[in-house]
This record gives structure tokens, C-alpha cells and sequence, in this order.
């Protein structure tokens, strides 16, 4: 029997039911039957953001969700940060879009790398980690299975800064402290600092690095052989694109006579939509898919 | 200061002329033709061109905030220590080192001997613990030698001089607060040299932005006393008091460094051109850099020689020569050697 391709779950148009009706046994809608479910069920996902203060982590959390996480919230100063271990906080938001509803916890990390003397200050992140682990396996083992939270980290966005030549000593250690226990997606943060060149120069310098110090980070799957030419165009160009020069923006401007989300300069307006914006959005694409 | 003599006999009275015994300083006199007082200006113009300016400069920050480009954009001439060292990858090394490179430039003919010191691997460990230290030993150096100079009986015409006269800190535009190491560092070293902090990378920040940045880090800046350049305590007169309450305002100046140069409605500008619009240097609507340039080689060069060899120095001769006064070694046998005074900043 004829199966739609995975991934693609196609829905038979009734002629095509009445031809394989001989043949036909039906389980072709499973992947329908799925997808209802996980609609009802809702999905569930776990975002860890890290890298230094002030480079622009809660602003891109915002813009990428379009929602406010951040609004009450008070930027220490360094008197409050010096006695400051790592903390980790989590924010929960139950956002909706089109029947689908997402349970999305975003768990920041303020204080990484702020202090003078950050040995380990990743510590209480893998500890985080960790913990979270620990306890699903314990629900795992339980006897009621019905109801198990899943609070494991799906996911880290580890924002690089844009000002460095390559990857920091801090950077290094974190990513190799971290790439067995979690996702790892670096990003480059604050990119509408750097011009096309810089993007470019800085991207390969930390792809050298990364492979140099052995991290391993976050591959997108490969796409299905039998997919069609433009998506496997766009699979080539997120890979190509890794890691992804970002730009977070909490304000709307005017742009050509419209209201985007973006950020006003004296020199000129970075709207979203645009170059390395466009990369994030196939990012976010690629990790729902996960 | 005693006003001059003048002779019991003489009892004309000029204009202005206050009796001997009520003057609390020089008798003012008014002249009756020209003297040519005023051309001693000339002079003392003509002598400094001849002899040239010195001029030390020391750059400070973590890597890859621009500071290399930001000294060549100054000086208008490849004048960093990458230039220097063209081709070179860029490394963080496990230490601080400090690499100074001495450069002659001339412009109309004044000649400048300019010296920048970098501070590569500043900031830039896992454990910046005490990363200061370098950097404060290689000033104190540079005092020592001067004072070493300035104490021997037979000293030379011109003491060289390689003290550094303005450290340029470069903060990174987190748009929050200063960070524990900025505080660490300013603190120490404001105390010992003239400190210019700016923003570095400030095209990151929207105008915004760079505006509450600014106000953050002048209130830590008080919370802290820390007194950058230029210090309030050192105003000389109402007129530097105005000027310099404008300059404070604006501390830090949010710059961009840029090194190669673009077409903008006609003319060749200095810029970065980003996908979105050209970030011109020189134009003060985009950036400070101009306020940056004025500050340092326009305006007040010959201030921060002036208070750091006034200020500063003097502040070190003072310590040092009552050190060696408790060891009790006289001057003029010179200083105790490095190994046995212990300079304890």
C-alpha cells in the first residue's frame, strides 16, 4: 500500500481512498492520528539561553517568541553582581498559535561569565542539568507514569559575542562542558554590529574552532533524500549558515511607511525579515522539528 | 613668593601701584608702549617645534573591541600594534603582556614621537584575577625611571620621557552596567594615571540605548569615586571648570573606530559600511569619536602631560622618596634598588 512520506503527512482526497479501497488498510493517517493528538496534548519545550550579560539574550527570547518574558525585570549592577554565583531562573509562558498550544520555559543563566573570576562558572548550569535529568529518570522508574514533567533542557542557545576574533577561553570551556549533556546551538549575537565581511570571517574562525576543540555542537538532520529540491536548498543554507549571526528587537519602527520590529540607528533602520533575521527564523523552523 | 623689590625713595605714584607694604603680590604696572612681551608665545612655539612633542598613549580592554583600529583612526596612520606586526593571527595570549611601539609623525611641521602601549590578553581569561597588576607595574616602571633621571646630579637636558599620559579603557557596549572588572580596574588605575573610558563598538547601541548606557555607568562611576579624566579636583580656573563640566557630561564617548574609507553624497569619509547604512566616524551624529579626538590631540594634550607629570608623578616621587627616607638612604645615593623598597600599590 501507498504511503505518504514521512514528514509530509498528506491527506487522501476521497478518489484517492475509492481507488486503493481493495488494497487499502488505512494505517497511511497514523501520521494524522499523531499530529491531532500532539495538538491536544500540547508541546512541550525547554530553551536554556547563556553567554554574558549585555549581549542581548532576553531581547532576541522576546523577539523570537513575540511575547514580553522580560518585563518587570531589573538589571543588576555590579555591585549587586560581585558576590553573585550563577542563577538560574526559569520563566514558563503558555503561548498558543492556531489550535497548537506550546509550554515554553525559557531558563535563563544571569551571571555567566560576569565576574572577574569565572573558573567554572558553568557549574551550577551542568548542575541544572543534571538534576533535571535525574528527575525525569526518577518519574521514568515511578509507578505512576501518567503525568511526567518533561523539564529537561531541549535545547541551549549559547550567545557568542560579536566583538572577539573567534571563540573566548570561557566560551571553549562552557561549550565542552556542556555539548554531551545538551543541544548546543551557538549563536553570534548583537550581529548588526559586524559588516557582511566580519559575519563572514567571524563565522569560519569559530567553525575552526569548534572543530579544533572538539565541541559538538547542535547538527540539523539531514533531510530525506526524496524531498524536493528547494528544501533541500534551504537544509544546505541553514547548515551553511550555522553558526547564526542574530539581531533581538523589542521595539517596533517605522520603515518604508511600515511598522517592523527593529532597531533605529542614525545611519539607517536593521528591520527584521532581513538577511541574518532570516536565518534564525529557518533555525527556529528546523528545531520544531526536533 | 615676595613682590619685588623696589626702593624706598621711589614715591611717584603710577596707576594701579599699591603701596609696598598693603601689596600681596607682584605691583601691577601699566606699560606705556609695546614691549613685545607677547612675542615670547612665538617663541616658546618655535623652540617646541624644533624639539617635538612626546606623547604616550596606553589602550586597555578585552580583544576585539577595536583598539588597534581606534589608535589608527586617531592618529590618522597605521600607528597599532597589529599594523606593526601585519599577517599575524590573532591569539588570546595566557597572560597580559604589554607591547609598546614607538611611531614619529608629523603634521605641519610639529613633530610628535607617539608611543601606544597595548594590553593584549587584558580581560580576556576565564580568571582575570589580579589582571591589573601588569599594567600597573609597567606605569610605576615608567615613573621610576623618570625619577631616576630627575635625581641624578648631572641630568640630561631632556629627561626622556616614557611615562604614560592617558589610558584609554575601552568598555564593551553591553548597554547594562559596568562590570565587576571595569570597576576593578578604573578604581586601581585612576588613581595612578589619567583614565579615559569610552564605549567601544558603540554602532551596537541605538541612540537610545547608548544615552541610559552612559547615565548607568557615570552613577557607578560616582558610587565608586572613581575620578577618570578629566578630574574635577584638577580644574585650574572657572573657564576649565565650564569646559571640562561639558566634556564630563559626556563621559563615556560611545566611538567607533573605522579604518577604511567610503564614498558618502560625494566626499571619501572614514566608515563602516553595514548592510543597513554607513556608519560615518567623523560625523557627530553617528558617533563621539570626534569628541574623543578633540579630548586626547586636539584639546587637552598638553593637559594630561601636565597632570600626569604634576599629578601623578609627583604623587609616586612623594611615596618613593619616603620610602627611601624610613630606610634611611639619603637621596643623593640614589634610591634603593627595586629589590629592596617594595612598591606596594
Amino acid at each position: 500500500p501507498l504511503c505518504p512520506p514521512v514528514g509530509r503527512a498528506k491527506s487522501l482526497s476521497p478518489e484517492e481512498v475509492c481507488d486503493h479501497e481493495k488494497q487499502y488498510v488505512g494505517f497511511a493517517t497514523l501520521p494524522n492520528q499523531v499530529h491531532r493528538k500532539s495538538v491536544k496534548k500540547g508541546f512541550d519545550f525547554t530553551l536554556m539561553v547563556a553567554g554574558e550579560s549585555g549581549l542581548g539574550k532576553s531581547t532576541l527570547v522576546n523577539s523570537l517568541f513575540l511575547t514580553d518574558l522580560y518585563k518587570d525585570r531589573k538589571l543588576l549592577n555590579a555591585e549587586e553582581r560581585i558576590n553573585q554565583t550563577v542563577e538560574i531562573i526559569k520563566h514558563t509562558v503558555d503561548i498558543e498559535e492556531k489550535g497548537v498550544k506550546l509550554k515554553l520555559t525559557i531558563v535563563d543563566t544571569p551571571g555567566f561569565g560576569d565576574a572577574v573570576n569565572n573558573t567554572e562558572c558553568w557549574k551550577p548550569i551542568t548542575d541544572y542539568i543534571d538534576q533535571q535529568f535525574e528527575q525525569y529518570f526518577r518519574d521514568e522508574s515511578g509507578l505512576n507514569r501518567k503525568n511526567i514533567q518533561d523539564n529537561r533542557v531541549h535545547c541551549c542557545l549559547y550567545f557568542i559575542s560579536p566583538f572577539g576574533h573567534g571563540l573566548r577561553p570561557v566560551d571553549v570551556e562552557f561549550m565542552k562542558a556542556l555539548h554531551e549533556k545538551v543541544n548546543i546551538v551557538p549563536l553570534i549575537a548583537k550581529a548588526d554590529c559586524l559588516i557582511p565581511s566580519e559575519i563572514r570571517k567571524l563565522k569560519e574562525r569559530i567553525r575552526e574552532e569548534i572543530d579544533k576543540f572538539g565541541i559538538k555542537v547542535y547538527q540539523f538532520p539531514e533531510c530525506d533524500s526524496d524531498e524536493d529540491e528547494e528544501f533541500k536548498q534551504q537544509d544546505r543554507e541553514l547548515k551553511e549558515s550555522a553558526p547564526f549571526a542574530v539581531i533581538g528587537s523589542n521595539t517596533v519602527v517605522e520603515a518604508k511607511g511600515q511598522r517592523v520590529r527593529g532597531r533605529l540607528y542614525p545611519w539607517g533602520i536593521v528591520e527584521g525579515k532581513h538577511g541574518a533575521w532570516e536565518h534564525w527564523e529557518e533555525g527556529q523552523a528546523g528545531m520544531g522539528q526536533r | 613668593m615676595e613682590p619685588p623689590a623696589v626702593p624706598e625713595e621711589e614715591e611717584e605714584d603710577e596707576e594701579g601701584a599699591v603701596p609696598l607694604s598693603m601689596a600681596p603680590g607682584p605691583v601691577g604696572c601699566q606699560l606705556f608702549g609695546y614691549v613685545g612681551i607677547e612675542a615670547v608665545l612665538d617663541q616658546m612655539k618655535i623652540k617646541t617645534m624644533k624639539t617635538g612633542f612626546e606623547f604616550n598613549i596606553m589602550v586597555v580592554g578585552q580583544s576585539g573591541l577595536g583598539k588597534s583600529t581606534m589608535v589608527n583612526t586617531l592618529f590618522k596612520s597605521k600607528v597599532s600594534r597589529k599594523s606593526s606586526q601585519p599577517g599575524q593571527e590573532e591569539r588570546i595570549p595566557k597572560t597580559v603582556q604589554l607591547q609598546s611601539i614607538t611611531h614619529v609623525i608629523e603634521e605641519k611641521g610639529v613633530k610628535m614621537k607617539l608611543t601606544v602601549t597595548d594590553t593584549p590578553g587584558f580581560g580576556d581569561q576565564i580568571n582575570n584575577e589580579n589582571c591589573w597588576d601588569p599594567i600597573i607595574k609597567y606605569i610605576n616602571e615608567q615613573y621610576e625611571r623618570y625619577l631616576r633621571e630627575e635625581i641624578l646630579i648631572t641630568r640630561k637636558r631632556k629627561i626622556p620621557d616614557t611615562r604614560v599620559h592617558g589610558c584609554v579603557y575601552f568598555v564593551p557596549p553591553t548597554g547594562h552596567w559596568l562590570r565587576p572588572l571595569d570597576l576593578e580596574f578604573m578604581r586601581r588605575l585612576s588613581k595612578i594615571v589619567n583614565v579615559v573610558p569610552v564605549i567601544a563598538k558603540a554602532d551596537t547601541l541605538t541612540l537610545e540605548e547608548r544615552a541610559e548606557f552612559k547615565q548607568r555607568i557615570q552613577e557607578n562611576l560616582k558610587t565608586h569615586a572613581i575620578s577618570v579624566y578629566p578630574q574635577e579636583d584638577f580644574d585650574q580656573d572657572p573657564e576649565d571648570r565650564a569646559l571640562n563640566d561639558r566634556i564630563r557630561e559626556n563621559i563615556p564617548f560611545a566611538v567607533v573606530g573605522a579604518d577604511q574609507e567610503h564614498q558618502v553624497n560625494g566626499k571619501r569619509v572614514l566608515g563602516r559600511k553595514t548592510k543597513w547604512g554607513i556608519i560615518e566616524v567623523e560625523n557627530p551624529a553617528h558617533c563621539e569619536f570626534p569628541l574623543l579626538r578633540d579630548l586626547l590631540i586636539r584639546s587637552h594634550l598638553q593637559d594630561l602631560k601636565d597632570i600626569t607629570h604634576n599629578v601623578h608623578y609627583e604623587s609616586y616621587r612623594v611615596r618613593r622618596l619616603n620610602e627611601s627616607n624610613q630606610l634611611g638612604l639619603s637621596p643623593l645615593n640614589g634610591l634603593p634598588g627595586k629589590g629592596e623598597a617594595s612598591s606596594h600599590l
